[in-house]
């Protein structure tokens, strides 16, 4: 298992992630998982599990109650972590917890835009930093609204994800490269989140036509849901998120979650 | 009499970002974002060819059957014992609402980008209806999403939409009602982005939706002001709309928006009563209703503090919703327009005195326009006049009423 301890916060903390994963010839393995599914306790005891196997960083889900761009698990998941009484304030909380209990890699907050509004964009990038967050990940912001989220995020050292989808063209590539701060989410498939049995077909092209503009680090996310996709992944990308399939996993058990997320990262290669 | 055309004061916004001063935008998922950059360069492309004009001006005089009457309500008028009331009747257009005009201008745009398969959502059924039939006329293909409440509450139009050819999908998550289809429908389409138009029913959403909508539902108060200074030989001194997500109300305001002795009243659903907290009034509540960003586009929104979207309450499913089309929050702002609330039994009231005094029976949701009327009218002199945007007929909602009123009436 890996020792590391957390010496490097916010934007450089992703750098040296990537930098040790290219070392290791593979891509970075980032599960997703929202604060509050099936309880608060047994959200961060998963989340714990899956450092403890040696993940390489996090997606720390804030639960909305109108969440437009998840398939059914993740939107029952955090339906659930609402009626836990899962605030903004009880996920930051939540990253202070995990950081207190030893995980060390990076995690960033992925919420919908308006409960970030409503706690206020610089209280709340000052806040997830203290916390022990390294970044923020808005599926509902694209980077030209995003400019009082970036100014907070900017003074803070925090990463700033933005998003590219197999619709966007050569333009926005370019765009999001410029924007984004940390890398790339490259959304797999036109579609919400969710578990798919394989790989969309033209990936592979879609990748390739952002690297031919961009050498911002490329993480693919919606869809991927096993080992086979994961080791697809390391020849593809620079890193991947797994949530879905994990979440639905959360939902049978801690041990049912670590399992998963072991096998993944035993497909992957070494630690 | 108005002669010289005041400075243009509204009709330049949106800018070009989609912001009506501070409301507006577009918040959505990357995948969305090429869909937006198409639609409105296919809106622009087509409001400056004549061919398109054409076409959707025939259809609306030979389909829609517009223009609209304006009618004159004598014995309302009589009864409250102020002001004039003239009613434009949008329920007389095709469908029974004004949802038609809008409906029919997107699905044409939607044939111009080559997009033949259209999801919509729907509240109480009158723009599921609307785009169900313009789907029927063009051969496209129709997906409604509609709150499984909504279903129950709106039965004679579920059928409808079915008869048109429509698949209706219910929607079981949150609080199953017009929130809810919306999310459903954006979750559609992002996945079938590139065949499926989204032909949002209000001018809410991300831009360029609530300039298209306004544009397409302007008919409405181009028609009126037309028809109000030859009924009337003058403007009116205040124009009434309800608002659920703010089209039939734009689409009456916009045409007036110069006028500066026009008063532009808004009507949101006040439910149980704003201390109830069981209502739609994302402006009366200044409590829960704060600037959000709820569906693509800041606004007006129910929220707690957390910034969660509170669920809401009307008797009408057309007003049952969290946030507003963001040009009423900046026409609010800037004080040309101001919003009132009326409540579910305004509303009822209103629906039968409607019915017994002129014979015609409104939508639940237009009944909240005619709710602010009764109050209004009486208190002004008689030479006044007020314009009420009737939206559409009541006759999906007697289910509603007859369960509301318990077998009186
Ligand atoms: C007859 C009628 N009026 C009004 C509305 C409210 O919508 P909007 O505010 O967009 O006009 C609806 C919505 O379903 C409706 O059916």
């Amino acid at each position: 298992m890996s020792q590391a301890t957390r010496t490097q916060t916010g934007l450089d903390a992703l750098a040296a992630m990537f930098a040790r994963t290219r070392a290791e010839g593979r891509a970075a393995f980032l599960p997703y998982y929202p604060v509050g599914y099936p309880t608060v306790e047994a959200s961060l005891e998963a989340i714990q599990a899956m450092a403890a196997v040696g993940v390489d960083g996090f997606e720390i889900g804030i639960p909305f109650s109108d969440p437009l761009a998840d398939g059914p698990t993740i939107q029952a998941a955090t339906q659930v972590a609402l009626r836990n009484g899962v605030t903004v304030r009880r996920c930051l909380e939540a990253v202070r917890e995990l950081r207190a209990r030893g995980v060390h890699q990076p995690m960033l907050l992925m919420g919908y835009l308006n409960p970030v509004l409503a706690y206020g964009p610089d209280a709340f990038a000052r806040d997830a930093r203290a916390a022990g967050a390294d970044g923020l990940i808005i599926p509902d912001l694209p980077p030209e609204e995003a400019d009082l989220l970036a100014a907070a995020c900017a003074r803070e050292g925090l990463a700033l994800i933005f998003f590219l989808a197999p619709t966007s063209t050569d333009a926005r590539i370019r765009l999001v490269a410029e924007r984004t701060r940390g890398f790339i989410y490259v959304v797999s498939v036109t579609g919400v989140t969710g578990a798919r049995a394989a790989l969309p077909p033209g990936l592979g092209d879609f990748l390739a036509r952002v690297r031919a503009q961009t050498d911002c680090p490329r993480v693919v996310g919606f869809g991927i849901s096993g080992p086979e996709q994961a080791r697809a992944m390391s020849g593809l990308a620079e890193g991947f998120i797994v949530g879905s399939a994990l979440v639905r996993a959360g939902g049978q058990g801690v041990g049912t979650v670590r399992d998963l997320a072991a096998q993944i990262k035993a497909a992957i290669g070494r630690k | 009499m108005m002669t010289a055309q005041p400075p243009v004061m509204t009709s330049a916004l949106p800018d070009a970002r989609g912001y009506f001063g501070e409301f507006g935008g577009r918040f959505v998922p990357e995948t969305l974002v090429p869909a937006l950059d198409e639609l409105i360069a296919a809106f622009e492309s087509a409001r400056h060819d004549p061919a398109f004009q054409r076409r959707f001006a025939d259809l609306q005089a030979t389909y829609t059957g517009r223009p609209t009457p304006l009618t004159y309500a004598a014995r309302l008028s009589d009864y409250l014992g102020g002001a004039r009331i003239y009613l434009k009747r949008e329920d007389l257009a095709h469908t029974g609402a004004h949802k038609i005009n809008n409906a029919l201008g997107q699905a044409l745009l939607a044939e111009r980008m080559g997009k033949r398969r259209i999801v919509a959502e729907t509240g109480a059924g009158q723009h599921g209806v609307a785009t169900a039939t313009v789907c029927a006329l063009l051969g496209m293909e129709c997906h409604v999403y509609m709150g499984s409440v909504d279903m129950a509450r709106q039965r004679p139009n579920v059928f409808r939409m079915k008869l048109l050819g429509a698949e209706v999908i219910p929607v079981e998550s949150g609080s199953r009602t017009l929130k809810d289809a919306i999310n459903e429908a954006i979750r559609d389409w992002v996945t079938n982005v590139t065949t499926t138009h989204y032909l949002l029913g209000s001018a809410l959403g991300p831009h360029p939706y609530p300039l298209i909508v306004r544009e397409f539902q302007s008919v409405i108060g181009v028609e009126a002001r037309a028809q109000i200074l030859a009924q009337a030989g003058r403007l009116p001194d205040a124009c009434i709309a309800c608002v659920g997500g703010g089209s039939n109300s734009i689409g009456l305001f916009h045409a007036f928006r110069d006028d500066e002795d026009v008063d532009l009243i808004g009507v949101e659903a006040g439910g149980r009563g704003i201390a109830t907290g069981e209502h739609a009034a994302r402006f009366a509540d200044s409590a829960r209703g704060r600037p959000g960003v709820l569906h693509g586009t800041r606004s007006f929104v129910l929220q707690d503090a957390d910034g969660q979207i509170t669920d809401t309450h009307s008797i009408s499913a057309g007003l049952d919703y969290a946030s507003v089309g963001p040009e009423h929050a900046y026409l609010r702002q800037i004080e040309r327009a101001f919003y009132t609330v009326a409540t579910d039994d305004e509303a009822l009231a209103a629906f039968q005195l409607l019915s017994q005094l002129e014979g015609i029976i409104p939508a639940l949701e237009s009944a909240h326009a005619i709710a602010e009327a009764i109050k209004r009218a009486p208190t002004m002199p008689r030479d006044a006049i007020l314009l009420i945007n009737l939206s559409g007929r009541g006759d999906k909602d007697l289910d509603t009423v007859i369960s509301a009123l318990g077998g009186e009436s």
